[in-house]
């Protein structure tokens, strides 16, 4: 999130697109009632009348798969409407600038494609004599990105937009108005989004959409606003930050590749830019090798760089794994709180899967699916060689540690109660693990050096782990002293700090009172709540905040000011995100994005691998063909090699969608198996329209069967007046919507949405497109 | 003074944490549901299901909810047919069952017009909400208010959130909801739940016109002598002898608890 969950009071409107907020994350609800209690307005865009919908003031349904389309039309009624924020968009954004003539777009694909990736050279700024791009503040030059934009744009008329999505122009048009009205100064639109967003072929570019239009409209960096990804799991933001993917280092460091990053030297010249504050990139690398390898991490060793491991330039992400796992060249596999038994795409196939394996640990709440794939519906355990491990693990209340919110709170939180059992905390389990491939490794073994010269001293022999101990580590400290660094600010190159993780500096630099564990509440002010726990980075609560002001240091909304130019001096309810010692507004007007070269948002941006704007492509699977170009899919797809099996329209009619419900958490493991939650959702769904449910012959209640060429599933159909039937491109098409929380284990089993899914990701990502397929329904 | 439980279905988004609330400060078990074609489950009250939140779509298209539970009447039926005396109304105006003077005879379940209270087929005592009256008493709220996120469950005393529903339902219908009504100001002389509502209370799942049947006030006439007779034991053995077979047989389709 670029803001916090308690900042959603100030909204003046708030769009879940892509998100469930009542249903999967109700406590939001607190807040967003809070600004409504002054008047707020909640649009829900959602195929399905959902929870949120139905609490909400605007119910727009839109066709799974076709979020560009809408937000690219808000983008278009913005500038035919003229109600974006001019001197925003003009100071703080590269609106200005002028694209290099070699930039193009033509039926629906960008300059620069070749052989199923794009060359990215063309989508560049043009530049003058030193190299700088040429700016045309007026924004009229006809190679300007505003122009551009303007142009690309242009194409997603309100007709072309309701025949893609599916919705009514009038229901179109009242959204438009309503969210496109807070383009005023002084008016906040907050877009929340989650999986719905993400989880497509072009979920990146989903998400980059948003940001587009929140830019246009002036809603970065302002209470109220923002551009805010609710997080599905309680911690999954800390575990994002702490780089459990496999292409970043902690604190979104690139991974190093072994061709083009064989030294630290060739790392920090080809990953360090020469503005922006990535320009410290080194002193975070060297902090971390620091961190990793303590004392034998010097400068005239590169900090033991080479004993960081390479990427291969394979992709090694969820669906890669289990593609490689699948042609057998995955021998073992530790499944460490994770069910892709039940939450991988094409879950068959990854069940499969697994059977290639010799051996896999799981360590979980529970017996999961993935734990017993070798027991599972019709297979037969003798058949099967892998060797499995179960490790019980303590849930959350059972442990100390933090945990990351959303809106990147980190807050430190207590063990309540012993874990039952044999269970035991992860740290425990990794220590325990560690220690044990150590004394293997030093009586044999290939390139045992970086592991057991690892920096690993948290516990003796089979005692609990001191938590504190990694939360110093990550926090920094001082490598003479060992006393931790104040925040990141203090993080040199030459080896004299070490951090595990940059961004968090910070959070745990007073040994007797960390700020992670401060709960001072605001009782006056804006409710950013400062004392309570700390935020990354710097406890800064609203990213870009220097936004939050015009060019003159003025509020924007002087009812909200966060950081504003008075007496002569910065005022401030937040940490500022921008250069504010002894900068006066004109310094720093120009530069408030300072992650980025530019220092200004990009609305044009070249970062992306399939494309500088956001652009509408139909999900793999769809039943209709593109109305707003002849190219039908994002045109740089990674297709997997042969293992996916793709659906036709004319076999499997149907558009299929994946979600979760408020009784039920993820694959369900923990849900599943408390009578509870279950007793409210105790058996695997589907809904489907009444025009559907009398097509078919199904009646509400009655046992059904949902098939994909990837496998079939029976499940009880609910057939509801809250889904229609959607007019798309002249054509009628129905969706099936249905939860994915079953699975063959726990108290309440049923069979797994998955076994539907395609194996096909984003691009930039390989997120799976979870959210929009083709399947066929039948009564069973 | 009256306390009051308001349901605010235009706030509530059926997240049911109010239902699992319940069962968890109650200790009350879960019961082995199927999916029927409604989120709502169990599809109704049990005698180990104190408060549930019942899924209503309308023909509008419209998904409503409302959080269900014992109304706590001022004329309560349950209060006026017990011939045990077992249900009681408090001076702050919960209507309480007292499990030891309990003796089955589902004279409650067949007369209470919201159909909220059941016998548990372990027990053979009525089970329903008691208001939380051990925590009430001490200064919490029920544990169903406490859990609610933002607020569409509120506990208070009565003529004052009785008051707040009035304005709420000024400001909905100023918001153009034309319906927007009160529940429970005057149902049974007064419920204990007040409902703010946008659509008729049918729509939800409410009885229009609560009321008990005549039987119950002849029941309620008639238990003044009874109780009087009931010192003689040979009678009152046969009439709760009686009650108790009677209610063995009210107990259809059983509570399957797990």
């Amino acid at each position: 999130m670029t803001n916090h969950w308690i900042d959603y009071q100030h909204s003046d409107v708030i769009m879940a697109i892509g998100v469930n907020t009542a249903e999967n994350h109700p406590v939001s609800m607190r807040w967003i009632d809070r600004a409504r209690e002054r008047g707020a307005k909640l649009i829900s865009i959602d195929p399905r009348l959902t929870r949120t919908a139905a609490v909400a003031d605007i119910w727009l349904p839109l066709r799974p798969g076709t979020d560009i389309a809408l937000l690219g039309g808000l983008i278009n009624y913005t500038f035919e409407n003229n109600l974006w924020q001019h001197e925003y968009v003009v100071n703080y954004t590269n609106a200005s600038y002028l694209l290099a003539p070699s930039y193009s777009f033509a039926d629906g694909v960008f300059s620069g494609l070749a052989d199923g990736a794009y060359d990215r050279e063309s989508w560049q700024y043009e530049l003058d004599e030193k190299g700088n791009p040429l700016q045309d503040l007026t924004l009229q030059h006809p190679r300007c990105v505003f122009q551009v934009m303007k142009g690309h744009y242009a194409r997603y008329d309100k007709d072309t937009v309701c025949r893609t999505v599916g919705c009514s122009p009038e229901d179109f048009e009242r959204v438009a108005a309503t969210f496109c009205a807070t383009g005023a100064p002084g008016k906040a639109g907050n877009i929340l989004y989650a999986m719905g967003i993400t989880q497509s072929t072009h979920g990146s570019q989903n998400v980059r959409a948003t940001a587009v239009l929140q830019l246009l409209l002036g809603n970065i960096g302002i209470p109220g606003g923002g551009v805010n990804a609710q997080r599905g799991e309680a911690n999954v933001q800390g575990s994002t930050d702490m780089a459990m993917l496999f292409h970043i280092l902690p604190g979104y460091l690139n991974m190093p590749q072994a061709k083009a990053h064989p030294t630290l030297a060739d790392y920090n010249a080809k990953e360090t830019p020469a503005s922006s504050y990535w320009a410290n990139k080194p002193k975070f690398l060297v902090s971390l090798l620091k961190a990793w390898w303590g004392e034998r991490a010097a400068g005239d060793n590169d900090f033991c760089y080479h004993w960081l491991p390479k990427l291969d330039g394979r992709n090694r992400s969820h669906i890669a794994i289990f593609e490689s796992m699948a042609r057998n060249e995955i021998k073992g596999m530790f499944v460490w709180g994770q069910n892709p038994a039940v939450g991988g795409p094409q879950a068959e196939l990854e069940r499969k899967a697994l059977e290639n394996l010799d051996w896999m640990v799981a360590v979980d709440l529970f017996e999961t699916e993935t734990a017993s794939f070798w027991r599972r519906p019709k297979v037969q355990p003798a058949d099967i060689k892998t060797e499995v491990f179960l490790l019980p693990a303590a849930a959350s209340y059972e442990k100390d540690g933090s945990v990351s919110n959303s809106g990147r709170w980190i807050q430190w939180r207590h063990k309540a109660i012993q874990p039952p059992g044999e269970a035991r905390s992860d740290l425990w389990i990794a220590d325990q693990l560690y220690k044990a491939i150590c004394y293997h490794y030093l009586r044999g073994g290939v390139f045992p050096e970086p592991i057991v010269g690892l920096n690993w001293h948290y516990g003796e022999g089979e005692e609990e782990p001191d938590i504190e101990k990694v939360a110093l580590e990550i926090n920094g400290y001082d490598t003479g002293s060992g006393q931790p660094l104040e925040n990141f600010t203090k993080l040199s190159a030459d080896g004299s700090t070490a951090c595990g993780c940059w961004i968090y500096s910070g959070y745990y630099n007073d040994l007797q009172d960390p700020p992670t564990k401060r709960r001072i509440r605001e009782t006056e002010g804006i409710g950013t709540h400062a004392g309570w726990s700390y935020v990354w980075p710097l406890n800064r609560r609203i990213l870009y905040n220097r936004c939050s002001s015009d060019p003159s240091g003025s509020p924007w909304n002087p009812e909200l000011p966060l950081v504003w130019w008075e007496g002569g001096q910065w005022q401030m309810n937040d940490v500022p995100d921008f250069a504010w010692k002894d900068a006066p507004p004109e310094k720093t007007a120009g530069s408030p994005f300072i992650m980025l070269p530019e220092l200004q948002a990009r609305l044009f941006s070249p970062g992306m691998v399939d494309g500088p704007f956001p652009e509408h492509y139909e999900p793999v699977e769809s039943p209709v063909a593109n109305v707003l170009s002849p190219q039908q899919n994002n045109p740089v797809i990674i297709w997997w090699q042969g293992l996916g099996k793709l659906a036709s329209s004319k076999e499997f009619p149907y558009i299929g969608t994946t979600y979760r419900v408020s009784e039920h958490w993820q694959s369900g493991i923990m849900t599943r198996n408390s009578p509870w939650l279950a007793e409210m959702a105790p058996e695997m769904f589907v809904e489907i329209s009444l025009e559907l449910g009398a097509k078919l012959g199904i009646s509400n209640g009655s046992e059904v069967l949902v098939s994909t060429p990837r496998g079939e599933i029976k499940a009880v159909a609910y057939v509801t007046r809250r889904l229609k039937p959607m007019a798309v491109a002249g054509n009628m098409v129905e969706i099936v919507g249905m939860p994915w929380h079953w699975g063959y284990r726990g108290l309440f089993p049923g069979d797994s949405a998955n076994v539907l899914t395609p194996h096909v990701g984003d691009p930039n990502t390989t997120i799976p497109e979870y959210k929009a397929f083709l399947c066929n329904i039948r009564r069973a | 003074m009256a306390y009051a439980v308001l349901v605010d279905t235009k706030k509530c988004m059926a997240c049911r944490g109010c239902q699992v609330a319940c069962k968890d400060w109650n200790r009350l078990p879960a019961g082995a549901t199927k999916f029927r074609g409604s989120y709502t489950n169990p599809p109704t009250l049990e005698a180990h299901t104190w408060n549930h939140l019942i899924f209503s779509e309308t023909d509008q298209g419209r998904w409503l909810f409302a959080n269900y539970a014992c109304m706590h009447c001022t004329d309560a039926a349950c209060v006026n047919v017990c011939p045990a005396g077992a249900v009681q109304r408090t001076k702050n105006g919960t209507v309480w069952p007292d499990p030891d003077k309990c003796i089955g005879c589902g004279l409650c379940v067949q007369h209470c017009p919201f159909h909220v209270p059941h016998l548990s087929k372990t027990t053979n005592k009525m089970g329903k909400c008691t208001g939380c009256a051990e925590r009430t008493s001490q200064g919490l709220r029920p544990a169903c208010v406490t859990t609610c996120p933002n607020g569409a469950l509120q506990y208070g005393e009565r003529n004052a959130l009785l008051q707040q529903a009035k304005e709420r339902v000024q400001s909905l219908r100023e918001q153009g909801f034309a319906q927007a009504n009160i529940y429970g100001e005057n149902e049974m002389h007064g419920l204990g739940r007040i409902y703010i509502l946008t659509e008729r209370p049918a729509a939800y799942g409410l009885p229009e016109n609560p009321c008990y049947s005549a039987s119950a006030w002849i029941w309620q006439l008639a238990r003044r002598p009874l109780g009087k007779l009931a010192s003689v034991g040979l009678f009152s053995g046969l009439v709760v002898g009686f009650l108790r077979w009677r209610g063995d047989r009210i107990q259809h389709k059983g509570d399957n608890t797990m």
